[in-house]
């Protein structure tokens, strides 16, 4: 079959890249997990998890990115309800809005925000004038979070709004039309329908929330750790170790992929998925 | 017995930006009536519906619901209910949760919600749908399931955008039925947008003739069709030879140089009028016999019966005759008084001419225009 093997050979670039780029590295995380340095078969890297504070510190990373995730969710879900209101012309101007950050390198929209937060950075500096400051904000988890927040957040807003443009406005009058209030609509027409983009959005910024590192060491000042520090710690640092740092990895990537399964289910449930 | 005015427009004027799409509209919806509201794209029948739905609100005039003036109210407190021209059924329900929707916000016990759907369900013929996802049902079947939705509330009226303009022919007649059997099987009256005039004229007790924001003839079918208001209205109801006449007194017109007998009088004496003869009014004789001769310049054979266009003093006449006429030859025409239409000339008196563009006509009235007209 001359189309098949056609496709075929165009398929193949991907595939090779997903075998080296994908599944590899994910080879090797495994390997490594299961491996001590002289490379022989060994539980002790998942055993030492139990030591230490690394539990602490994925539940510390796992509720840090929820905070963001919900912060990230109230305030994107209003936006893409209004966005997906407006006229044709506007909803371009405010996603293009909206993704313009995403063109910045994100380490550069990350040092940013350490100026604005500094204790005698842009904020504190306003707050001074007005005698209202300074107001204590870089290193702590709200400075963290707000990184998150800003970061993630156009991921968060862009799947609801493309779920929010597609709702035919035709079933919003239907519903008015069969007696629902706005509010009722909003219940029991839009939420369930706009669920589908509201579960990609979450997925979207929970996931590098929770292993984010740069975020936390910019912005949290090393004052506290997160799971994805301590990950980065351990491949770059001074204390190598390239089996233990593989285990923490699959163990976060275990927890997202629970969590992922688990809103997905969710999600199926309302059955708010758009056809 | 007059029936009682359910809804009524007084006046109602509506624009959207710098367009006006209805002017000074009045309008009464009576009780278990079938009204149609007809007209070409833009004509503002869909602004018409969507006024009275609550959608929109009139720029001037008044819609009133009982005698009471309901402009403000918002579409979810009215007791009229839509059918809307592509369904708009909820895609994340099944079909007896997109039945039920409406019903449901009432909090009704389960058991009443389930008799009530299933009772709407063999309504429109659709048991055994109940769980059924609506993407996968037919057009037919959503377009079933959305009258059920709407009619399960009970409505006084019944609105319906252009129902069936999604569905294939035959369907769309299978459907035209059943919507009549349904209505009268539930005594609801209907309002009924369309843009195709044979379903306005079979379906209909008053037909609503709509163009540019005015209403052009209100009147049951049959005196639509035989007595049109203006060129207008004959031209868009069937077919029709639309002719420039004098009357010459009570019941004599004259029109393409001879002089008629017909049934029309009150107009002034000489006074220029339209004069409509409908093709299958047109008798077909010899040329002795016929009180005008032409040329037939073209033939189609239409099944029962044949299309024939007759040239007769430059005026292309389209004559509807189950005689066979050769293309060529010369006929005769007769043409009895209660068959001539007198209208008083109007603003669209000169737009309709003869058959001379005939065919490219027929093309454009086969085209079946998906339209959204506001």
């Amino acid at each position: 079959m001359k189309a098949g093997l056609l496709q075929r050979a165009a398929a193949a670039p991907h595939i090779v890249w997903s075998a080296l780029f994908i599944l590899a590295p994910m080879v090797f995380v495994v390997y490594y997990t299961f491996t001590d340095g002289s490379g022989s078969p060994s539980l002790e890297n998942i055993t030492r998890l139990n030591a230490g504070n690394y539990l602490m510190i994925l539940v510390n990373s796992l509720c840090m990115a929820l905070i963001a995730t919900v912060i990230c969710f109230l305030i994107a879900y209003p936006a893409a309800f209004i966005f997906s209101r407006m006229k044709k012309k506007a909803q371009r101007l405010a996603i293009l809005l909206i993704m313009l950050p995403l063109w910045m390198n994100f380490l550069i929209t990350t040092y940013s925000w350490m100026t604005i937060l500094e204790d005698t950075g842009v904020i504190n500096t306003l707050l001074s004038a007005l005698r209202l400051g300074p107001v204590h904000m870089i290193n702590t988890p709200g400075a963290v979070i707000c990184g998150m927040v800003f970061c993630f957040l156009p991921y968060m807003i862009l799947p609801i709004y493309s779920v929010m443009a597609g709702i035919d406005p035709k079933l919003i009058e239907a519903a008015a039309d069969l007696g629902c209030s706005p509010a009722q609509t909003f219940a029991k027409v839009i939420w369930p329908l706009s669920l589908g983009g509201v579960i990609s959005g979450i997925t979207m910024v929970f996931v590098p929330s929770v292993s984010t590192f740069y975020i936390s060491q910019k912005l949290g000042g090393g004052t506290f750790q997160l799971i994805g520090d301590t990950i980065e710690s351990y491949f770059t640092g001074t204390a190598v170790n390239y089996h233990f740092g593989a285990a923490l990895s699959l163990i976060l990537m275990v927890l997202i992929l629970i969590s992922m399964a688990v809103m997905n289910r969710f999600g199926e449930g309302e059955g708010g998925e758009i056809r | 017995m007059e029936k009682k005015t359910i809804i009524q427009l007084k006046n109602v004027s509506k624009s959207f930006g710098s367009t006006r799409v209805l002017t000074d509209m009045d309008l009464e919806i009576r009780d278990d009536e079938f009204l149609t509201l007809l007209g070409p794209s833009g004509c503002g029948k869909t602004t018409t519906l969507r006024i009275i739905a609550g959608f929109e609100t009139p720029d001037q005039g008044e819609v009133l619901f009982d005698g009471r003036v309901i402009n403000d109210l918002p579409p979810y407190k009215r007791n009229v209910n839509t059918v809307f021209q592509r369904y708009a059924l909820f895609p994340n329900l099944n079909v007896y949760e997109n039945i039920a929707f409406g019903l449901r916000l009432k909090k009704p016990s389960e058991a009443e919600v389930s008799e009530k759907v299933k009772e709407m369900l063999r309504l429109v013929d659709l048991q055994g749908f109940e769980k059924r996802d609506v993407s996968t049902l037919s057009g037919g079947q959503q377009q079933r399931v959305a009258i059920a939705r709407a009619l399960i509330m009970r409505p006084r009226v019944l609105l319906l955008d252009e129902p069936l303009g999604a569905l294939d022919l035959k369907l769309r007649k299978d459907m035209q039925i059943e919507l009549k059997n349904i209505r009268k099987k539930t005594g609801i009256s209907v309002v009924y947008v369309t843009h195709d005039q044979e379903e306005a004229l079979s379906m209909s007790d008053t037909v609503v003739v709509m163009h540019d924001g005015i209403i052009q003839q209100i009147g049951a079918p049959t005196d639509i069709y035989n007595e049109p208001a203006n060129a207008y209205v004959a031209d868009f109801i069937g077919e029709s030879n639309i002719l420039d006449g004098v009357m010459e007194g009570d019941l004599r017109v004259r029109l393409a140089g001879r002089s008629f007998e017909c049934v029309d009088k009150g107009f002034a004496k000489d006074e220029p009028v339209d004069v409509v003869v409908r093709p299958e009014d047109v008798d077909v004789t010899a040329p002795e016999n016929g009180m005008l001769t032409g040329l037939v310049t073209e033939v189609t054979f239409m099944g029962v019966h044949y299309e024939i266009i007759v040239e007769i003093g430059g005026f292309k006449w389209m004559i509807q005759t189950t005689d066979r006429v050769p293309a060529g030859s010369r006929i005769g025409i007769y043409i009895e008084p209660d068959a001539i239409h007198v209208m008083k000339k109007s603003k669209y008196s000169d737009m309709f001419g003869d058959y001379s563009s005939y065919s490219s006509e027929h093309e454009q009235l086969s085209e079946n225009t998906e339209e959204e007209d506001k």
